[in-house]
């Protein structure tokens, strides 16, 4: 089993000293190296303007680096140009902080979109039609419980839907990696937690590799102790020696930098005053 | 020390690639038709009634200008040549540019910019499209193939609205002189001129409100000054090209 396991496991992101900088100011992203694993969950918390939605959108070649190695699923990807960025995008799933949603077409036509649009599910050449994909998009609403609401648009329903509908387009391709940008970000507790349900949900049904930038650290701890049982239909926290805790890594983003990386149990041992503001025993933190 | 030129250097560099891009993309794979029709409409249709509007004042303004020294030579007869010349050299490409630049070139700059603000644009490319194609280029294509049109439809209204003030108000001139002249004095100089003119401002105002849309940054309040710049530097451009273009004309 545990043989098994290694021999599936694959690098799915990897950052080698990858800075990035804008005109002369000091630089956005420093140095930053890391390696996200398959089955992994990584939470990337950090205060505003560290640097997190950067180093996703170089993480889907949006942004260029200015320096360092990026590689996507074992392939080095640093020097690639858009057409073949479009094929790696492809395998990627994403949900924006401001949403992205294209607010001039519909709900279901914003679900659509990547499997209309990306080159991976055209047959020679020609797109598939908005009927023949309309199992997929009701499929993945349904998933995020808003299966009703196909041809609404993106103004019509709250921030917290339009979280779902985001969290829907990007699983509705079957990534092999998604990446959550402040999923939670601007909701109530009740809904923030819904939507990491979701997420839960999803990692538990799919498997999927994610990373998730969140400034709650609740959302980390959630993920990293939570899974999703399918007969009862309902979250339960796994039990303090079970594995499964293993695969949600967190990393805390300052300024650019990556100034730590581990578990929770890690993450909460941390004094750095800057770190521990991240973790869920801010007392401890007084030294 | 060549600092301040730097800034408007790489944005011209950035029009220009972007003007490469998007041209080269009305030969590429895939087409968004659907797009392209949807902006010849807000465009041209949208923009008509307030073309037809301009257009016909431009040519009575001009008429009733042109009375008053017309007569001092005793060559009212004149007023339809003078009128019709100066519109189709001149007025109606660059009154209808400015118009379009004003209602699209911004109109274009703060939907783009909505777009990037929040992360549409972004999405286009991370889902599988690429933006120049599926935004820049329908726009692109639109605006080439209304403009012109539009010009020629404010040609037109406005030596109408010259004959208005000429023959029925003034009374200067009989009709039919009025319509002969104006029609035998556009030589195919003019013509040419009138209608390469709009096809270069097209491309302006297209692309401008395009640039400027994209490089949006800022939140909302950038969609603003996105918007205001796209149309002070659409304006200022279209002056520019006017007088090269006529320049070259002149001379020929
Ligand atoms: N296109 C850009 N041009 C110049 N600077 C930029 C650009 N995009 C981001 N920055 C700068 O990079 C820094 C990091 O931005 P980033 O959006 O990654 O922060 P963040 O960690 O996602 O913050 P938040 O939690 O508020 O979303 C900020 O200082 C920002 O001003
Ligand atoms: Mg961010």
């Amino acid at each position: 089993m545990a043989r098994n396991e290694a021999k599936e496991r694959k690098c799915i992101l990897k950052f080698e000293d990858v800075s990035l900088q804008f005109d002369q100011a000091s630089p956005v992203l420093d140095r930053v190296s890391f390696e996200i694993w398959s089955g992994e969950t990584r939470i990337i918390l950090g205060a505003a303007g560290a640097g997190k939605t950067v180093m996703m959108k170089i993480a889907l070649g949006l942004l260029k680096a200015s320096s360092g190695r990026v590689s996507v699923m074992g392939q080095d990807v640093t020097n690639f140009d858009e057409v073949q960025w479009y094929e790696v995008r492809s395998h990627i799933g994403v949900l924006f902080q401001e949403g992205g949603l294209f607010d001039s077409i519909t709900i279901e036509e914003n679900v659509a979109y990547p499997l209309l649009n990306q080159a991976r599910f055209m047959t020679n050449g020609k797109k598939p039609t908005i009927d023949s994909v309309r199992p997929d998009v009701q499929e993945a609403l349904n998933f995020v419980e808003l299966g009703n609401t196909l041809n609404k648009f993106p103004s019509e329903l709250s921030g917290g839907m339009r979280r779902r509908v985001g969290i829907a387009r990007g699983s509705v391709a079957d990534p092999d990696l998604f990446l959550y940008d402040s999923p939670t970000a601007g909701l109530d507790p009740i809904t923030a937690n819904t939507i990491i349900a979701l997420l839960i949900k999803d990692r538990e049904m799919r498997n999927t590799t994610a990373a998730i930038i969140t400034h709650r650290f609740q959302d980390g701890h959630l993920m990293a102790n939570f899974r999703y049982n399918p007969e009862k239909d309902h979250l339960e926290r796994l039990p303090a020696d079970s594995p499964l805790r293993e695969r949600t890594k967190f990393m805390v983003m300052k300024e650019g930098q990556l100034v730590f990386e581990g578990s929770e149990t890690e993450l909460d041992a941390s004094r750095d005053p800057y770190i521990s503001k991240f973790s869920m025993h801010p007392a401890r933190k007084v030294s | 020390m060549l600092d301040w030129l730097k800034s408007p250097i790489l944005t011209f560099q950035e029009f220009v690639t972007l003007a490469g891009r998007a041209s080269l993309n009305v030969f590429r794979r895939p087409f968004y038709g659907q797009d392209l029709f949807l902006q010849m409409d807000t465009i041209g249709v949208g923009s008509l009634p307030i073309t037809v509007l301009i257009g016909f004042f431009s040519g009575v303004i001009m008429a009733l200008q042109m009375s008053r020294a017309l007569s001092q030579y005793g060559a009212t007869g004149q007023v339809g040549q003078i009128t019709a010349i100066t519109l189709v050299r001149e007025m109606g490409p660059v009154l209808t540019a400015l118009l379009i630049a004003g209602r699209n070139a911004s109109g274009i700059a703060s939907e783009l910019g909505s777009m990037k603000v929040s992360e549409q644009i972004d999405a286009m490319r991370a889902l599988g499209t690429d933006p120049v194609k599926k935004l820049v280029t329908p726009r692109l294509l639109a605006m080439c193939v209304t403009l012109p049109l539009l010009t020629i439809i404010a040609d037109f209204v406005g030596i109408v609205g010259g004959y208005m003030v000429a023959v029925p108000l003034l009374r200067l001139t009989t009709g039919s002189q009025y319509w002969n002249n104006a029609w035998r004095s556009l030589e195919y100089n003019d013509i040419a001129q009138g209608l390469i003119k709009p096809l270069l401002f097209a491309f302006i105002i297209a692309l401008v409100g395009c640039l400027y849309g994209m490089r949006t940054s800022g939140g909302t309040q950038g969609v603003g000054r996105a918007t205001t710049q796209a149309v002070v530097v659409a304006s200022v451009w279209i002056f520019i090209v006017t007088a090269l273009v006529t320049r070259i004309f002149v001379n020929l």
